[in-house]
């Protein structure tokens, strides 16, 4: 190790009380790995709500971490650009894959328009049956009283099919969809560690394989149409898209259902585990699990932040920040802000209002597949209730590195049967 | 005080009593009205509290703000009189107004 190395404050051990404020710089991948941002936002949350980095991976940037100081930067899309990236790093300039979450009013909204239609209320309620026979079909496969890795053998396996489902894409190959996902959010551009040209190597990958998917179903019958890629090959607003455009719609659609829904899978067993009680009430009661889902989306924040940049100078809980500015929005943050949210540290599975979270965003880029996650959750838990009297956590989890997705990559259970 | 009228998809009407002010949100999660889910609390910025303003009380109504607009807009389901209910607070001269809700939120 070099000196510089040494020398250099390492966030998570340090206190979070006592580091300087200017030294603070809570997207840190490492504090997510290791479970440590909590006393960092907790801090900036009574002491600097609206907190300027100066130095960071990825330059400077503000955070933005109580919860309606992040609804007024999320509503204010005329003032906070999402055009150039919704994460903190910047994007390489030679590999862009545009996508209508990175984009402004008006292409914005013709694109996700185009898509909409594909997780529409009467599309999911189809779904719905071929989902529960999937999962159930996975619940009855694990292994009784043995130990095994939830994340893997539930988790991704499940919103892995899922999205097979979404794309009709071919059954028996459905696991690239899971590592072309995982590719694309663990790049080292963002802190993660698969290497940039090993990361656009798959992607293309990716690419070439929904082209010929996309070839295939283009002289199809639109009237028939119920997966992603006949939809986007059909409408008049998608059907011209540049490669690298539609490269950046499948992964947008692919990571946004992928990541997201498997680490809340996760997050439901482990909070389960820390708030016994709740898991009582749950099996005494499981009519609950439609409010228990949004706030297992809410504990868990799947996505710690979305990024902007400001268009013009504007004020922020006080703070004057400059055009070009980064901005992040620390839903992981705004979720945990006492002032909204009642004893917002514990797992509730039965609050009054359990949708009033961040988790999804708000405005207009508000997450396009939130009604679909919350009913794949919920099938998932009413069949793993049918099931099992309890899925018990026996080690602590693995969780990733990244200050981004907020996710698991291990979880140790032992599944217990019903008496 | 004025009253509202919300008529669920299935045709159910609940006839709401309502202070001049609160939003036609408000009215109908405060008195249990199926149909209204309001993730964002009256933000304006969830589109979870879709309604269809019957046609007569349009006008009356007022127009949606640009912030509205933007958000109606991504609804694939809106219609010529869509409204976003906790946009429209309630008058003495909407005394009476009818709206329909819509068969899901997005
Ligand atoms: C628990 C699961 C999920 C979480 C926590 C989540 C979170 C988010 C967040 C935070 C945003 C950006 C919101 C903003 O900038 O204000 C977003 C956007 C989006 N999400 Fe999700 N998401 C989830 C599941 C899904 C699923 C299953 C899909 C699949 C269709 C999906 C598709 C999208 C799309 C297409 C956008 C872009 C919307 C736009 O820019 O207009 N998400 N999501
Ligand atoms: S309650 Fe969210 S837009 Fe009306």
């Amino acid at each position: 190790m070099s000196e510089a190395v040494i020398e250099k404050l390492d966030l998570t051990t340090a206190d979070p009380w006592s580091v300087p404020l200017d030294k603070i710089n809570v997207s840190d991948p490492a504090l997510f790995e290791t479970d440590t941002h909590w006393g960092y936002f907790e801090r900036l949350r009574k002491e600097d709500p609206v907190h300027y980095c100066e130095e960071s991976l990825f330059g400077p940037y503000w955070s933005i971490t109580k919860f309606n100081d992040i609804m007024q930067v999320d509503k204010a899309h005329h003032i906070f650009s999402s055009e150039d990236g919704i994460t903190l790093p910047d994007r390489p300039l030679d590999f862009r894959t545009p996508n209508f979450i990175s984009m402004d009013p008006p292409k914005h909204d013709v694109q996700r328009k185009a898509v909409t239609n594909a997780v529409a209320p009467l599309n999911l309620a189809k779904l719905e049956p071929i989902i529960r026979e999937r999962a159930g079909k996975i619940l009855d496969n694990l292994p009784i009283g043995e130990e095994f890795n939830w994340v893997d053998l539930v988790s991704v396996e499940l919103t892995t099919q899922m999205l097979a489902t979404l794309f009709d894409f071919p059954f028996e190959e459905r696991r690239k969809l899971t590592y072309w996902s995982d590719m694309a959010t663990s790049g080292e551009l963002a802190g993660g560690p698969t290497p940039e040209p090993v990361r656009r190597a798959a992607l293309l990958e990716c690419l070439e394989v929904f082209t010929g998917l996309w070839n295939e179903r283009v002289n199809n019958d639109p009237s028939e149409d119920i997966d992603l890629i006949s939809m986007m090959a059909h409408n008049p607003d998608t059907q011209n898209m540049e490669p690298m455009e539609y490269l950046g719609n499948l992964i947008l659609l692919i990571v946004g259902g992928n990541d997201t829904t498997r680490n809340s899978l996760s997050g439901g067993v482990y909070f389960l585990n820390e708030f016994p009680d709740e898991y009582d009430k749950l099996r005494a009661n499981p009519g609950l699990i439609p409010k228990m889902v949004p706030e297992i989306i809410r504990f868990q924040t799947p996505l710690a932040y979305m990024r902007r940049t400001a268009m013009e100078d504007t004020v922020v809980g006080g703070k004057t920040i400059k055009e070009g500015d980064k901005v992040a929005m620390w839903y992981v943050s705004g979720n945990r802000d006492e002032e909204v949210i009642d004893r917002p540290n514990e797992f509730i599975i039965d609050r009054a209002n359990p949708r009033h979270h961040l988790s999804f965003g708000f405005g207009i880029h508000r997450c396009m597949g939130n009604r679909l996650a919350e009913m794949q959750l919920r099938i998932v838990w009413e069949e793993i209730l049918s099931r099992f009297e309890t899925v018990e956590v026996v080690g602590e989890p693995v969780r990733v590195l990244s200050s981004f997705v907020k996710g698991y990559s291990e979880l140790p259970v032992i599944v217990h049967a019903k008496q | 005080m004025p009253t509202v009228k919300f008529i669920e998809h299935n045709g159910t009407e609940h006839v709401i009593e309502g202070e001049v002010g609160d939003s036609l949100m408000s009215l109908a999660t405060g008195n249990l009205v199926p149909g209204i889910d309001a993730d964002c609390g009256g933000e304006c910025s969830c589109a979870t509290c879709h309604c269809i303003v019957d046609d007569a009380w349009m006008e009356k109504a007022g127009k949606p703000s640009e912030t509205e607009e933007s958000m109606l807009d991504l609804n694939p389901d809106r219609e010529s009189n869509s409204r976003l209910s906790c946009q429209i607070p309630l008058t003495e001269e909407l005394d009476g107004i009818v709206v329909q809700l819509p068969e899901f939120q997005y």
